[in-house]
């Protein structure tokens, strides 16, 4: 397929724009919809229960698994074509330039840390939720805080994610996975309006501000879910260990 | 003032090329960079061996012929100048100067510091031009042009073509030097008539020369000599998603 | 033998001749342009527009630069703005007045017809530029705004910020590039053309050098245009930029093409003083800079002492101990009188000892009343980029202390000697731009430069060259391997080794160094007998220890700049004692050329018209030969000469 999209240096980047844009849109929603799981934790299952047991969940779930691959392929195929267009010869000292951002020159470092993280989530979370329930098993396996072994329904995300969290190590991890979006976003948020077109002089500072503030958000939101269900994970799981499905 | 000046060595195009190191003694403060080249390689003649090779011309910062890269930065550490217009009173009595020629797959070593930027021009013959005929235009007030687009015209056309932005850019990437000629004449109504067919053709020919994707780092435009805002960048992109969403 | 020179000046009014000459002269016709090969040397404004426009017209064209790119060329340089006459300012500006004034500011020795053509066609050029795209300055109705200066009452000079040469020089560049995306342009960067091929004593081609393998090339074509620039590296010292050189200029000397006027140089009076033994070249600072700034130096020597010496700022000097000496000399033109004027002002100070820096050759300008009247921010609007480039410069902050100028070498108005064709004394060889002599006389004016090489490039050239080249529609290809190119070659070579064979003690800097000094202090601002027939002998004993004695590394299979720079030098060592012999000749001072034998009273120039209403036109005779002078007589049809007055 010939298009400008998969040939044009300028058509590529607007994909890593538009796919870039939609990992936002869904991290936003993610986030907010984790965010209900400090109010209500049964609320927070029905949420779960909603998204995980329709099939346009599952169309959704293709379209984003399609937006992560579409933005992870394209970043290799311009770093390939970046480092080669370098030239083999590199400078013997190199400076960082003034006003330039350390995030936007390791985008791809940063990116790589992001999706190891997210291998790690699906582990922990998906695998027993969405795709339990797509290989119609009744019942996630869970381990309580006293380290024995039980069912849990799929759509008990909240109590999931209260016992992933009761771990230090999984806090740990998780923050600085928040982290490296944390810098992916910084530079990737008002970039995504550069290489679509929509920027200029007089909306840069505004389009970093508002880069910075979704980034900062975005962290916020899921480190303070991390990190209050590492601090109250015995009341989370001790709440929500019977829970029942109610749809 | 005293300096050991590191300098990259290179025959020609398929040589090999190497660091050596040479000794400048007595330099004025008010030496030119250049000047202390000068100096250096009348030294050498004098010695009986090969002066190095590096672009001049003008040396007013216009010509866009200088080309080196010094101690990490493209044209030197100060900022919006080029290497003609950097002075030894920046450097540090007694240091060692890093010189190198520009580094880029587009841009293959002549000889030692010398580079072939042809690339540059035939990006500019593909499309950086309004088809006009000599002596088959109208007068030269018969088209109002608003101030604003004028200058900004001229903010972009204040190109020297130096090839600073593509050996800069990590991903060798010549966007901002496409990105000025075709912004500054997409700002004017008599660029407008070609602007699609301009806007696609030169990037076309800017993949196809070897150069690199941009990913919005802004380096470029942190060691172009005149200060060219990434701005243009964003133009581009519009103008030539715009064009190809047309066809 | 001397030229039998035509100059094919035609008859008719004034207003009218070149609509006449134009009806008159041959054109080819489209089929036949197709057969015809055109070489153009040089890509600045000239050779850019010119090689553009005959491509457009379907001509086969090959183009040459020593630079790596056709945009590099020296027309990027110029600063101010380019002159037109369009009355867009409704000051009464006509035609004619930018004639007259160019006529008058050249110092009565230019050609009439040539003149008016010129400023005929510069109206076409800014509405041509502003086609291709070029960005002019734009007032808030959009409609184009216009600057004043030197020499003229009128505004009339259009510019882009401080960078109209470059400007303008890409609009040509980009009408190249589209000739040379549709095939009709071919271009040659990184070539040097070493020599004219001349057979049946018409030109038919070029031996060019391709700097970067050393390879000697033969081009052949039907006719050969010369587009290379001036030659004021001579001096060494200059605003030229370092590779400007005079070669392609002299090669066609050599084969038989007159040189007209050499002597005329344009000393630019604005530029950044001379530092050390170690400075490469001289930094303009735009002429527009005297719209604003005042000149002036301290009345008191021990005020100049102590400035000299730190003790005292400039800044610290009182008003009325100030010597404002071209407001005081020029009351009606003031600061903004022609550049031979103001340069020649300014010598005339530091002779007597007033010069304010440790070399003694340095006057301020300075912006303290503007800062006052007007306001550090519109001050700043006006020049920023200037007092920037100052203070990267000198290290001295040029808001708060003025700024040190002197003079320099800037242009040369002298050039090969064309007719009104523009062709040389060579049929089929034409020279355009500054290398040629035709427009300015013996001082050009601000903003005539630019104007001059793209009249010539798009508006004239592309005509009168149809005239001869008619007469080649039958024509064959040139071929390259005829006895005329085997010579051509074999003297480029043999040039080439008798330079590595020398193997001497001094670098090629070392002796065009001391061939600036001979010129700058023999044939620079104030000439006369005595240090003319100096510079000529001295010039010759510099010329036989040059090659005795040049120490030349490298080989010629390779990219050797230091090759590039003896070759030029060579040419230098025969040009500048041309310029002596020009100069001891004229004996009148007039525009940039001044013997100091020949001043008025107050020490302005004196011109002789009775005796040197001339451009002196050199030919050849051979490297030790006392050339042969010609004469063009300048008849004055239309304009009274008179004595130039800047006073009242």
């Amino acid at each position: 397929m010939s298009c400008f999209l998969t040939n044009s240096s300028v058509g590529k980047k607007l994909v890593m724009s538009i796919s870039g844009c939609f990992l936002v849109l869904f991290i936003l929603f993610h986030m907010s919809m984790n965010l209900t799981v400090l109010f209500s934790r049964e609320a927070y299952n029905l949420i779960c229960e909603f998204l995980g047991a329709n099939w346009y969940a599952l169309a959704g779930t293709a379209v984003l698994a399609f937006g992560v691959a579409v933005h992870f392929i394209y970043a290799f195929i311009l770093t390939i074509n970046n480092y080669r267009a370098r030239g083999k010869q590199r400078y013997a000292v190199t400076v960082q330039e003034k006003g330039v951002s350390w995030a936007s020159k390791n985008m791809l470092v940063l990116g790589i840390i992001v999706v190891l993280g997210l291998g790690i989530h699906l582990i922990h979370f998906w695998s027993k939720m969405q795709l339990v329930e797509v290989m119609h098993s009744q019942f996630a396996l869970g381990i309580d805080a006293n380290g024995a072994e039980f069912t849990v329904h799929p759509a008990n995300g909240a109590l999931l994610m209260a016992y992933t969290f009761s771990k230090w190590y999984n806090v740990v991890i998780y923050l600085v996975w928040f982290a490296a979006l944390w810098f992916h976003l910084t530079h990737g948020v008002w970039s995504m309006f550069q290489s679509a077109g929509f920027a200029n002089d007089t909306w840069y500072p505004r389009l970093k501000c508002l880069a910075n503030i979704v980034a900062t958000l975005i962290f916020l939101g899921f480190a303070v879910v991390a990190v209050v269900c590492f601090l109250k994970s015995g009341d989370y799981i001790a709440e929500m260990v019977n829970w029942t499905p109610g749809l | 003032m005293n300096f050991t000046l590191k300098i990259w060595r290179q025959r020609d195009a398929k040589s090999q090329g190497a660091f050596e190191t040479y000794k400048v003694t007595d330099i004025s403060a008010d030496t030119s960079f250049l000047e202390m080249m000068d100096i250096l390689n009348n030294n050498l003649i004098h010695e009986g061996k090969e002066p190095v090779a590096f672009d001049h011309d003008c040396r007013e910062g216009i010509c866009g012929m200088c080309s080196m890269h010094i101690n990490g930065h493209a044209h030197g550490p100060s900022q919006a100048v080029t290497t003609c217009q950097m002075y030894m009173r920046k450097f540090k009595d007694g240091s060692t100067i890093t010189i190198e020629p520009w580094r880029s797959a587009a841009f293959p070593v002549i000889r030692d510091l010398v580079v072939d930027r042809g690339a540059y021009d035939k990006i500019l013959q593909a499309g950086g031009f309004i088809s006009v005929r000599t002596n088959s235009v109208p007068d030269g007030n018969a088209i109002p042009i608003p101030k604003k687009d004028a200058d900004e015209s001229m903010d972009a056309a204040a190109c020297v073509g130096c090839g600073a932005c593509a050996a800069t850019c990590k991903n060798g990437s010549a966007m901002l030097f496409v990105a000025a000629r075709v912004s500054s004449l997409a700002k004017l109504p008599q660029g407008r008539v070609e602007g699609a067919r301009r806007a696609k053709a030169m990037v076309a020919k800017m993949d196809e020369l070897g150069f690199g994707n941009c990913t919005n780092t802004g380096a470029c435009q942190a060691q172009c000599p005149k200060s060219i805002s990434i701005a243009h960048i964003a133009r581009l992109n519009r103008e030539f998603l715009a064009a190809k969403l047309q066809d | 033998m001397a030229y039998k020179l035509d100059a094919k000046t035609p008859a008719g009014e004034l207003a009218q001749k070149w609509s006449n000459h134009k009806a008159a002269i041959k054109v080819v016709s489209p089929a036949n342009k197709r057969k015809l090969d055109i070489i153009v040397v040089g890509t600045g404004l000239g050779g850019a527009s010119a090689a553009a426009s005959l491509g457009e017209l379907g001509y086969n064209v090959k183009i040459f630069c020593i630079s790596d790119s056709p945009r590099r060329a020296h027309s990027i340089a110029a600063q101010g703005g380019i002159n037109a006459a369009k009355n867009y300012q409704n000051d009464n500006d006509s035609i004619y007045r930018l004639f007259y004034d160019t006529i008058k500011g050249g110092d009565y020795r230019a050609r009439e017809a040539n003149v008016y053509r010129l400023a005929e066609v510069s109206n076409l050029i800014i509405d041509q530029c502003v086609a291709q795209g070029v960005p002019f300055a734009r007032e808030y109705g959009g409609l184009l705004a216009n600057r004043s200066f030197g020499g003229a009452q009128v505004s009339r000079t259009f510019y882009a910020r401080g960078q109209t040469g470059q400007q303008l020089l890409l609009g040509a560049y980009a009408a190249l590039n589209k000739e040379i995306a549709a095939g009709s342009v071919k271009s040659y960067p990184r070539h040097e053309m070493l020599d004219i091929v001349i057979e049946n004593g018409e030109a038919c081609g070029i031996i060019a050098r391709n700097l970067v393998t050393g390879e000697i090339e033969r081009h052949g074509a039907h006719a050969v245009v010369i587009a290379t620039g001036g030659y004021g590296n001579v001096f060494f010292l200059s605003t030229n930029a370092m590779a400007s050189n005079g070669s392609a200029a002299f090669q066609c000397y050599r084969k038989g093409a007159g040189f007209a006027n050499p002597c005329f140089t344009q000393i630019h009076p604005t530029c950044i003083p001379v530092h050390g033994t170690q400075q490469s070249k001289l930094t303009l600072m735009s002429e527009s800079l005297r719209n604003d700034g005042r000149i002036w130096v301290p009345k008191k020597m021990e005020d100049v002492e102590a400035i000299r010496k730190g003790t005292k700022l400039p800044s610290e000097i009182a008003e009325e101990d100030r010597d404002y000496y071209l407001e005081r000399r020029y009351p009606a033109f003031g600061n903004l009188v022609p550049r031979d004027v103001a340069s020649r002002a300014a010598k005339e100070r530091c002779d007597a000892g007033f010069g304010v820096n440790e070399t003694g050759l340095a006057v301020f300008i300075d912006f303290k009343t503007a800062i006052e009247r007007l306001g550090k921010d519109v001050i700043k609007q006006r020049y920023g980029n200037l007092f920037d480039m100052y203070e990267e410069i000198t290290d001295v902050n040029p808001y708060e202390q003025p700024m040190q100028i002197f003079p320099a070498v800037h242009y040369t108005m002298g050039g090969i000697w064309v007719d009104y064709n523009l062709m040389t004394t060579i049929p089929g060889l034409y020279a355009i731009g500054e290398a040629n002599f035709s427009d300015h006389g013996a001082n050009r004016l601000g903003a005539s430069a630019l104007m001059q090489g793209l009249a010539d490039g798009y508006f004239v050239l592309p005509y009168t060259i149809g005239d001869y080249l008619a007469k080649k529609i039958q024509a064959p290809k040139v071929k390259t391997d005829t006895a005329a190119f085997d010579e051509a070659e074999k003297g480029v070579r043999a040039r080439i080794e008798r330079l590595f064979a020398i193997k001497g003690n001094q670098s090629v800097d070392d002796i065009h160094k001391r061939l600036g000094l001979i010129m700058w202090d023999n044939v620079g601002m104030a000439r006369t007998k005595e240090s003319l027939e100096k510079a000529i002998v001295e010039i010759q004993a510099l010329r036989k220890e040059f090659y005795a004695d040049l120490k030349l590394v490298g080989d010629n299979e390779s990219f050797n700049v230091e090759l590039e720079k003896a070759l030029r030098l060579e040419d230098f060592l025969e040009l500048g004692e041309l310029m002596a012999r020009d100069a001891l000749n004229r004996e009148e001072s007039c525009g940039g050329h001044f013997r100091s034998e020949h001043q008025t009273e107050d020490g302005e120039a004196l011109r002789h018209d009775d005796k040197f209403a001339y451009a002196a036109v050199w030919e050849y005779k051979g490297i030790d030969n006392v050339p042969e002078m010609t004469i063009e007589p300048l008849e004055y049809e239309f304009v009274h000469r008179a004595q130039r007055n800047y006073k009242d």
